[in-house]
This record gives C-alpha cells, sequence and structure tokens, in this order.
C-alpha cells in the first residue's frame, strides 16, 4: 500500500519549519512507510480559510483529498496538524451536509474526495512503524527528559478526529519511550501555543507560550518534542524572546518528533535538520549515544 | 446502703482520647469519686464488645448505676440503657456524660479536655448515685386518625391511614376537597392533567368506609394527648342539607348573583351565590355564600333570621327534593366532637398575594396576574377553556414574560426562604404558553435555576431548548403601562446589560406562604412553628414528618413548600407514623415527666395555685385539679401534670415559685448534686 | 448596554439564524462558564466566550459581531471540547466571524488579525501555497506598524534557509483562483 504525502506549506523546502517535513522524509526512507508527494497539492486554507470564510476552507482542503482520490491513495499522511485537522473537518463537513458538497464540487471541479483516511503523523508512526523503529533503533538516549507537546490541533475536536484522549494523549510518549528516551508526566500537554496568531498578536503567543515552557522546565523537561510546525516556530523561534520578556532562563530546545527518530535510527543531525533550529539542540543530539 | 456506681469512658476511636486522658479519666473516678466501685475505658463502647463489657461488669460488679463517658446522650443513651436492662437494671440508672461533643471536639490542649472531661463525669457520677428507677408510662391508644386539610396531602395522608383499616376523619375547611392541586393545569415534569390524577383519588376518599369527611368545617380545638386527643370539629352551616341534596345543579342554575368572583378561578372566572367551586368537588352539593346571598343580604339588613327573609328564595323554589327540601336557610353551625389516637396535619399553602410589589403594580394592572391565576387561564376547565387570554382584552399574548422568586428569597419583601415549587412552574407555564401560542415569545427572568428533583433538570432544560423559552438572568426592577404595553424593565446579567420588554402580559411566580391562619393552627394543636410560620418538623432529618407535640404528624406545604411528589411523599410518611401509632392498644412513654407534689393532709400539696406553670407549658399539658373534702367542697386548687402529654421540657419546674413540681430523672436534688460537685479554682 | 425587546425586534431572530447557519445549538449553552475558564485568551477579549454565547442567545447582534472576542479566538477548541452541554463554541466564532464579514461589521481594533487572514488567503489566491516571504510582505504592507516586531528573527531566519524569496507556483493556481471566486462570500 503507499501512502500519500500532503506536506503542507509550512514544512517544505525553504519553508518556517522545512526541518520537520526533511526529517519526516528521512525516518520514512528507514522505517516506512513508504510516502509519495501528491502531486500538485494546494494550500488547504489553514486558520485564515476557516476563520473568514467556511465555504472555501472546505473547498481549499477537499480539493487535496479529491486530487489523492485521483491519485488513488486510500490514506494520506498530512504531518502538519492544521493541514490534518482542516482535511479531516473539511471531509467530515461535505460527508454530513450534502448541499454543501455541492458547492464545494462545483468550486473544485472534481467530485469530492471523501473516502481517503487523513493521518497526522503520530498515527502513521503508530499504525505502521513502532515493530521497525523497534528493530532499527541505533542509538538511544537514556536520561533525556523529553516533554511531549501536542497542543491543540492533534486532539481537538476529539469527536471529529477521534485521536487518542484530549487531555492526556499518549502516542507521542510512546514513541519517545520506545526510541530510549524518558517522556515525562506534565500538565501543558494540549495547552494552546496562540497557534495562528505569531504574526497578528505576538504578544498573546508570548504569554501562552511562556506558560507552556515554565510547565515543561518545572517538570524537568531537557527537551520539547513537538509534532506541529506552528508549535514549533512559536516555542523556538520566540523563545529568546519570551526569556527577555519573562527574564527567565529556559534554554530548552524543541524538537520534532521525527527528529528524535532519525537520531535513535543513527542518522544525522544535520541531515535531519536539526542545525535549523534557533534554540541550539546540541544537548539532545549529544544525549543519543 | 449506698449506690454501686461503674463508670466507663470511652475513647471513641481517637475522637475523645486525642484530646481527653481517658485513662487519666477512669483512674480519677476510680480513685477519688464517692460511690464509685468501678471504672475503666475502651475503645468504642457503642460497639457490640463495649456493651458486652457494660453488661459483663454490671454483673460481675453487682453495679446499682452506670455512668458512660462518651459522646452526646442523644446519639448512645437508649444504646447503653438497652443494654443495662438486660442485666436487670432498671435503664434509668444509667447515664451518660457528653466527652465528646463539648469536651474533646471543641478543646485542642489535652490537659484541659482531660479536666474538664473530670469534671463532667464527676457531675454525673453525683446524679446518677441520686437516681430513682423509674417505669415507662404506659397510655391507652383510640385507634383512630384525624386529617386536617383536604388537598393533595391530606387526601393521601387520609387513603394511606385507612387502607390500613383505621378509621379516619378528614376534615376541610373548603366546600370542597381538592386544594390546590385541583386549580393546577398540568403538572410537572410529565405535563400530565392535574385533575385527571387527582380526582380518582378525591373519588375514592368520598367512597372510603374507613373515611369520614367534614368539609365546610374547621378543627375548633383539640385536647388530650398522644393516643388520646379530644377534637371537636365546627361544622359550618352550608345551608344545604347534604344527606338530603343530590347535586342535582337546579339551585345554581338559577342563583340570580351571578357575578361574585371566583375563588377557585383566583378571581379570573365568575361563581353564584349558591354554588360549588368547581364540577369535579367532592362532595358534589352546593353551599351557599351568605356574604354575597341576597337572602342573607337582606336579612342581615333587617336584622331578622334568614328563613324570614322574602327577597330570593329561588334556590330552595327550585330544589326538587320532597318532601323536605335541600336548602334550609336556617341551618346553624354544629360542633362534633371525636375521640382520636393520631393527628395528620395537612393545611397546605397560600400564595402570596398579587398586592405585595408597588414595583410591579401592586395588583393593578389587570395583565400583571400570579402563577396560580396562569394556572387557570391554562387550565381546560377555568375561565377562558384554556386558552392564555390577557385578563384586561382577551386578547392572546404574543409576548409574555415570567418573573420568577416574586416574593421568594426577597428578604425585603419579609420572605428570605427559596419556595421551590416555582422554578419548575415558571417552565412549565412557559411550555405551556408555547404550546398554546405558537408564534408567541416567552421570557424568563431568574435569579438561579433551581431543579433539583427527578427528571427536573431535563424538564426546564426541555423550555429553553426545544420550546424557546428565553431566559435572561436577573430580577425585574419595574413594570408599567405604556398604551396596552406592558413595559417590564430587567436585567441579563450573563451579558451584564439592561434589558427592557414590551410584554402584552406578565406572570409573577408568586411566593409559597403560610396559611394566614398557620399560627393559630399551631396554637390549637400546640405544635410549634418557625420564622415563617410553617410548622417546625421535630429534627429536619431524622423526624421529618413529626410534630413538636407526640402524636401530631406533618404533612405537605404547611411544614414548607414543596411539590406534588414531595407533599405525596410526606403524606404517606406521616400515615406510616400514624399506623406505626395505631397498630399497638397501649404506648409506652419516657417517664421524664414533671409531677406536682401530692402529700397527706392537711397540706395536700404545696402547690399555691399560682398555675404560672399552666401559662408556660407549651404543651398544654398543666390541668387544673380540686382537691376536694368528703363532703365535695374544693378544699385548694392546685396544678396537675398530664403525664400523656408532658414531653420532658421542664419549663414548669424552672417557673414553680413553690418548688412543687419536680421533673423525674432531673430532681432538684440531683441537679444541685451535679453543681456542688464541680471543683471551683 | 441595554437590549430591547419587543414584537418588532425580536430577539430569537438572531439566534435562529445563527443556528440555522451553523447548525449549533446555541440556545443549549446553560451558562456555567467552562468556556470562558478554560479560554487561553479570554484575559484578551472583550467579551467572556460564554457571554458571546449570551449576546446570540438573547439577539444583542450589533454586540456580538463587533466583539474583538471573536477574532481573538484562537481557534484551539479547548471550549467545545469541554463544553458538557456539547455546544460548539470555537465553531461558533467561525460563524460569527464570517458574519461580521460580510456584515462590514468586524471590530477594527483587531484589523492586525483580519489583515493578517486577508495576506494568508491572498497569498494562496495567487500560488496555490502559502508564500511565507510575500504574504509577510503584504501583511506589512497592511499594518506598517507590526513591520517592526519581528524583525529580530528574519536574519537568522535567512542564515536558516527558512525565509524563501521565490514562491512556488503549483500548477493548477488557476484552478484555485477559480475556487476563491466561487466561493466569494455573498
Amino acid at each position: 500500500m503507499k501512502i500519500g504525502y500532503y506536506p503542507g506549506c509550512a514544512i517544505t523546502k525553504g519553508a518556517t519549519s522545512e526541518e520537520y517535513g526533511t526529517s519526516v522524509m528521512k525516518v520514512s526512507e528507514v522505517i516506512g512507510p513508504k510516502i509519495e508527494e501528491i502531486p500538485d497539492w494546494s494550500c488547504c486554507g489553514a486558520s485564515s480559510a476557516h476563520a473568514t470564510n467556511h465555504k472555501l476552507s472546505t473547498a481549499l482542503s477537499v480539493r487535496n483529498l479529491s486530487l489523492a482520490e485521483q491519485h488513488e491513495y486510500e490514506e494520506i499522511l498530512a504531518p502538519c496538524p492544521m493541514c490534518s485537522q482542516r482535511l479531516i473537518i473539511s471531509q467530515k463537513d461535505v460527508q454530513d451536509d450534502d448541499v454543501l458538497k455541492r458547492e464545494v464540487e462545483d468550486a473544485i471541479e472534481m467530485p469530492c474526495g471523501t473516502n481517503v483516511k487523513v493521518s497526522n503523523y503520530l498515527e502513521i508512526i503508530k499504525n505502521y512503524s513502532m515493530d521497525e523503529i523497534k528493530q532499527k533503533i541505533k542509538k538511544t538516549a537514556k536520561g533525556l527528559k523529553v516533554a511531549c507537546y501536542y497542543g491543540c490541533l492533534l486532539v481537538r475536536p476529539p469527536k471529529v478526529l477521534k485521536f487518542d484522549d484530549p487531555e492526556d494523549p499518549q502516542s507521542m510518549d510512546e514513541i519517545v519511550r520506545a526510541i530510549g528516551a524518558e517522556p515525562i508526566d506534565w500538565e501543558f500537554k494540549t495547552n494552546c501555543c496562540g497557534g495562528g496568531f505569531t504574526l497578528s498578536r505576538p504578544d498573546v503567543v508570548v504569554k501562552l507560550t511562556n506558560d507552556i515552557l515554565e510547565g515543561a522546565q518545572e517538570a524537568g523537561a531537557h527537551a520539547i518534542a513537538v509534532a506541529c510546525p506552528m508549535c514549533h516556530a512559536n516555542l523556538d523561534m520566540r523563545q529568546k524572546k519570551i526569556e527577555k520578556e519573562y527574564k527567565r532562563k529556559y534554554d530548552i530546545p524543541i524538537v520534532y518528533i521525527s527528529e528524535l527518530i532519525g537520531l535513535a535510527l543513527g542518522l544525522g543531525a544535520i541531515g535531519l535538520g536539526l542545525d535549523k533550529h534557533f534554540v541550539d539542540t546540541k544537548s539532545v543530539v549529544d544525549a543519543y549515544t | 446502703m449506698g449506690k454501686k456506681v461503674g463508670v466507663f469512658v470511652c475513647h471513641c476511636g481517637t475522637n475523645i482520647s486525642a484530646t481527653v486522658d481517658v485513662e487519666k479519666v477512669a483512674e480519677e473516678a476510680k480513685k477519688k469519686y464517692p460511690g464509685v466501685s468501678y471504672a475503666t475505658t475502651y475503645k468504642y463502647m457503642c460497639s457490640d464488645p463495649g456493651q458486652k463489657l457494660l453488661r459483663d461488669k454490671i454483673k460481675e460488679e453487682g453495679l446499682t448505676g452506670v455512668v458512660v463517658a462518651a459522646c452526646s446522650p442523644k446519639m448512645h443513651e437508649r444504646t447503653f440503657r438497652n443494654a443495662a436492662v438486660k442485666t436487670g437494671l432498671n435503664p434509668y440508672q444509667v447515664e451518660v456524660s457528653n466527652i465528646r461533643e463539648q469536651c474533646s471536639w471543641v478543646h485542642q490542649d489535652k490537659a484541659v479536655g482531660t479536666e474538664k472531661s473530670i469534671d463532667l463525669v464527676r457531675m454525673m457520677t453525683e446524679k446518677t448515685r441520686k437516681d430513682t428507677s423509674l417505669d415507662a408510662i404506659k397510655v391507652p391508644v383510640t385507634k383512630r386518625a384525624l386529617v386536617i386539610g383536604g388537598g393533595i396531602a391530606g387526601i393521601q395522608a387520609a387513603l394511606d391511614i385507612a387502607d390500613g383499616g383505621n378509621e379516619v376523619i378528614l376534615v376541610e375547611k373548603d366546600a370542597s376537597i381538592g386544594g390546590h392541586m385541583a386549580q393546577l393545569s398540568e403538572t410537572f415534569p410529565t405535563l400530565d392533567c392535574s385533575q385527571c390524577i387527582l380526582t380518582p383519588r378525591m373519588v375514592e376518599v368520598a367512597q372510603h368506609e374507613n373515611i369520614k369527611l367534614y368539609t365546610w368545617s374547621q378543627v375548633e380545638s383539640v385536647g388530650g394527648y398522644i393516643g388520646n386527643f379530644d377534637v371537636k370539629i365546627r361544622k359550618k352551616a352550608r345551608a344545604v342539607d347534604l344527606d338530603l341534596c343530590t347535586g342535582c345543579s337546579s339551585c345554581w342554575q338559577v342563583c340570580p348573583s351571578k357575578k361574585i368572583k371566583s375563588e377557585f378561578d383566583t378571581e379570573l372566572g365568575n361563581r353564584t351565590a349558591i354554588y360549588i367551586p368547581f364540577p369535579q368537588a367532592i362532595p358534589s352539593k352546593p353551599v351557599i355564600d351568605k356574604e354575597h346571598c341576597l337572602l342573607y343580604r337582606d336579612a342581615r339588613k333587617k336584622n331578622i333570621p334568614p328563613e324570614d327573609s322574602k327577597v330570593c328564595r329561588k334556590c330552595y323554589d327550585v330544589c326538587p327534593i320532597a318532601p323536605v327540601k335541600a336548602i334550609d336557610y336556617a341551618q346553624e353551625d354544629e360542633i362534633v366532637e371525636v375521640k382520636v389516637g393520631a393527628i395528620v396535619v395537612a393545611t397546605g399553602y397560600k400564595e402570596l398575594p398579587n398586592n405585595v410589589y408597588g414595583e410591579y403594580g401592586k395588583g393593578k394592572y389587570q395583565d400583571v396576574i400570579t402563577g396560580l391565576q396562569f394556572e387557570r387561564l391554562a387550565s381546560a376547565s377555568g375561565p377562558t377553556e384554556g386558552e392564555i387570554r390577557r385578563p384586561s382584552d382577551g386578547k392572546e399574548p404574543e409576548i409574555i414574560v415570567f418573573i420568577q422568586c416574586v416574593g421568594s428569597r426577597d428578604p425585603a419583601k419579609g420572605c428570605s426562604y427559596c419556595s421551590k415549587t416555582c422554578c419548575m412552574y415558571t417552565a412549565k407555564h412557559a411550555m405551556l404558553y408555547k404550546h398554546k401560542v405558537h408564534h408567541g415569545h416567552a421570557f424568563v427572568f431568574y435569579i438561579d435555576i433551581r431543579c433539583a428533583g427527578k427528571n427536573y433538570e431535563e424538564f426546564s432544560l426541555r423550555a429553553i431548548e426545544e420550546e424557546g423559552a428565553t431566559y435572561l438572568r436577573g430580577r425585574v426592577s419595574r413594570i408599567y403601562k405604556k398604551g396596552e404595553k406592558l413595559i417590564v424593565l430587567g436585567a441579563d446579567t450573563l451579558t451584564g446589560s439592561q434589558v427592557e420588554i414590551e410584554a402584552d402580559m406578565v406572570v409573577l411566580a408568586s411566593a409559597m406562604k403560610a396559611q394566614d391562619d398557620a399560627e393559630v393552627v399551631a396554637r390549637t394543636l400546640s405544635i410549634q412553628y418557625d420564622k415563617d410560620r410553617f410548622f417546625s418538623e421535630l429534627h429536619p432529618k431524622l423526624r421529618p414528618v413529626e410534630s413538636s407535640n407526640a402524636g401530631i404528624f406533618l404533612a405537605g406545604a404547611c411544614q414548607g413548600p414543596k411539590d406534588i411528589p414531595e407533599t405525596v411523599a410526606q403524606a404517606s410518611g406521616a400515615a406510616a407514623k400514624v399506623m406505626a401509632l395505631l397498630s399497638s392498644d397501649e404506648l409506652e412513654r419516657e417517664p421524664v415527666v414533671a409531677k406536682v407534689d401530692r402529700l397527706p393532709p392537711p397540706v395536700f400539696s404545696t402547690c399555691i395555685g399560682c398555675f404560672y406553670c399552666q401559662r408556660v407549658c407549651p404543651y398544654g399539658a398543666i390541668e387544673q385539679e380540686d382537691i376536694k373534702a368528703r363532703d365535695g367542697s374544693v378544699i385548694k386548687t392546685v396544678a396537675r401534670v398530664n403525664e400523656g402529654l408532658c414531653q420532658g421540657c421542664g419549663l414548669c419546674a424552672a417557673t414553680c415559685r413553690s418548688k412543687s413540681v419536680e421533673l423525674a430523672g432531673f430532681s432538684d436534688e440531683q441537679v444541685y448534686a451535679e453543681i456542688n460537685s464541680v471543683e471551683f479554682n | 448596554m441595554k437590549i430591547k425587546i419587543n414584537l418588532n425586534e425580536r430577539s430569537s431572530d438572531f439566534a435562529k439564524e445563527v443556528e440555522k447557519r451553523s447548525g449549533i445549538k446555541v440556545k443549549e449553552c446553560y451558562q456555567c462558564g467552562k468556556c470562558t475558564a478554560g479560554c487561553p485568551v479570554a484575559y484578551e477579549m472583550d467579551y467572556m466566550p460564554n457571554q458571546i454565547i449570551r449576546l446570540v442567545q438573547i439577539g444583542a447582534r450589533r454586540e456580538a459581531l463587533t466583539s474583538r472576542t471573536i477574532w481573538l479566538c484562537a481557534s484551539c477548541i479547548t471550549c467545545s471540547t469541554r463544553c458538557p452541554k456539547e455546544v460548539m463554541i470555537a465553531e461558533l466564532m467561525d460563524v460569527l466571524r464570517e458574519m461580521a464579514l460580510e456584515e462590514g461589521l468586524a471590530n477594527p481594533s483587531e484589523k492586525n488579525i483580519t489583515s493578517f487572514h486577508e495576506s494568508f488567503l491572498n497569498s494562496v489566491k495567487k500560488h496555490g501555497r502559502i508564500s511565507e516571504v510575500w504574504m509577510l510582505n503584504e501583511y506589512k504592507m497592511k499594518r506598517p506598524k507590526t513591520a517592526l516586531q519581528d524583525l529580530a528573527v528574519a536574519p537568522q531566519m535567512v542564515v536558516k534557509g527558512k525565509l524563501s524569496f521565490v514562491p512556488h507556483n503549483i500548477k493548477g493556481k488557476d484552478a484555485i483562483s477559480r475556487i476563491f471566486k466561487k466561493c466569494k462570500p455573498k
């Protein structure tokens, strides 16, 4: 079975979170599953579309599902949770509303892709690659305490996404455990980082991310693992500013779960994109032996 | 021979022992208290092994008095006394010294707690040394019950007691039984028609062979005591002979006074001067309203006997009963005397009248009505046959406003309590309104929505979610008239905004108040009532249907605001209590009662006959007794305590100026012995 | 604020309109406040989330649509997730934003947020995907006051290769602009 790959704008080459995309691809080459980029995919519309125009938001997302179905993918991987959440919600909306479905089909000039399964990155790893990880693991990071940060979009709305426990998710923790690091129990796993307000209301983002960083630090985290480019951007790129504003020292590397898997598989840190982070990731890289 | 007292000090786990050195208390008792021949401690005296210890030591040590230093006597006095009885010791030789509630629980310093416990136990030991053996008082039981009030509470209680095989006398002050429930349209939370579920119960009462029904009657006086009450009932003259009348309706059809405001229809409809309150009335026989009847008015004016007036005799003339007509203008009140063993008070409530809130117009706006008035509007048997129409012009209101907590939770208007039923009946009103006026808009002002009952929360949410009533959180400050509209000035505190509604009609969820004559009834029955004049239960949790007077029980809203299910449950509870009481031939009562001394001639009694005791006795237990010479002449009149009525409160003993009254088990000698044993330092 | 209710201005109409448009059962909210309790951005809002629902319930259309709150909602969906009555509050915010834009009522104090959404969607419309540099450029032109706020990170982004100046145009970008045309709000 081949899995369609929908990277989304934020993690493509040259974008803010390209290292997420790079590490996802690299890891997949080692432990599978095989993924293929959906030809000519387009933006899902993200928060800007759903915040202002429901029909547009639905059409922009469903276009990609329809493309995936045209290319006969039964399942697609959307590592960016903003994308996976929008794709899943939009698919459900057209499934539930015939009028909307007809309008969307008129706009995208294709039948709606109502059958293709959309999976986030944690789901893909859990469903296809856990055994592979166990077999191919080369290094472990014993004693590296990792705060798994899921954010909003992986788990909410739970009734639609049907993924993990929205108040205390465990999927990423299980993966971290499988690659020989130590997931910690902490209180801010699904708190909001301010997401899309990074440009328009940076003040809000700074406050929310400070809460998260403080929570992780108090719980003794050496690093925060994420699976979302927006969470990453807010926690990593803004960490200096947060430290300045709140007069605190965090210095907590923010790493993608795919990067952590890559390190455990013995892949090179630079190749995984760990040099692209704002907060130095050396301590994490060095923890792998 | 001196008494041999045993002292048993309870640890109560650590409840007592944490703040009281129990071993030291026992040691002190054994060493220093006169009369104490044995003392010990035990982890839990109330436990089975604790009680066994008590029994064993009474026997082994030959104890003739026992002090258990433990929790409040309210908790386990009976436990320890019953344990002692099994050894043959008189139960009143066993006393409890409370070293928990008023000692260990209120002190932190163990030295202080221990010292106080030592004092308390010593005091109780002194009392015990002077305890006399007492025997339970036995009184015979009259196997008949009186139920006062013929609303749903009285009906339920009467039926339950009668079904249990006991005779019941049901007294109702109105012309028909049914009470407020008969006035209601639909009932929450099921919306079944109130009359449809009530009238079968009313018919059952009428047909029950064990129930004797007195309507248009009132309890005049109650004497006697539990098991033996003497009751006088006044049957008010209704000017209709109930035995002869067949309820054929001819009389009220011809009555010329047709514009009298119907009490049953909350003055929204009219009735005649000779009338039955509503079609399903039990008994279905009329009564003449003498205030409005032309004949009686004429008789009063001319000061002649009514039967001599010739102004209008239409009802008499039309009455088809022969040879003696059922209409009897000369009929007079009649007093019936009955003996009963138990009484259920079910006198119900009164709706707060519509003239209390000046800011809501004090009743001057016809279209501002009370909850009960809305019930009549919504009722199929009501003045509009169930159509919601404004009293002023008969128009259908398109915007209706319901205001909750009118007279409830409003200390400034003299009522601090929650009437408990209004949240539910307002939700019901909003629902009924929407069922009847589909295009209408219902607004409800509330402070809280209190719907704690089975299926209640769901019901109230239905009004909002399914029927589309808009709930606004806030009180209404003012209602005033503007053209045909009523301007309602309210608030919605959830948005922090003022709300101004142009309404067509306003319904006030008026408070449930105690009946106007509640105090009179309470005095007649010697029962207590609270600050809001609702009758007081004996214990708010554990004795909810007993009044403060033994043998008198409470049911329904006379004890506090209640809805139908709760009323019926309480009425059945009261009935169960009555049946338990009537099931025995004799009653045993605690012998802790007062006694006025009797001495040999020529003194007879130190009582000087001032009867201060009679005035202070809350239970009417003090009687006057003539002490007569052989020839029948009265030597002196002295007080006597009716043991059946006396509750052992001791007020008479405290009041008596000649020290002639003593409370058994609490004699002056005992009390002084207790006080004198305290070491003051 | 004063809410006037009479036969011409019935409160229930706005609630009905919102319900019809969104399928969200606004009436079912019983105002427990749990949404407000858990909202990460509530401290910045002019109306608390529960008050927004309340405004809809009692028909305060203008107050709801001109509120800053609807724009400050971060769509984290914590409220909907924990709502005991399963009222989709976050989703309601989407609908209110949409209505506010249609009626020209969007609160000008949150222009940064609306401009960001516009710039974002313009970039999608033009290229089919987001070109971060060009989107940012448009946004900063629209909101010049924000121009300096992200300058601190910009050089580092360039160094790390995170700001690509060449927009990626997808092959089907004409199809995308047709989608925009067909989905234009009325």
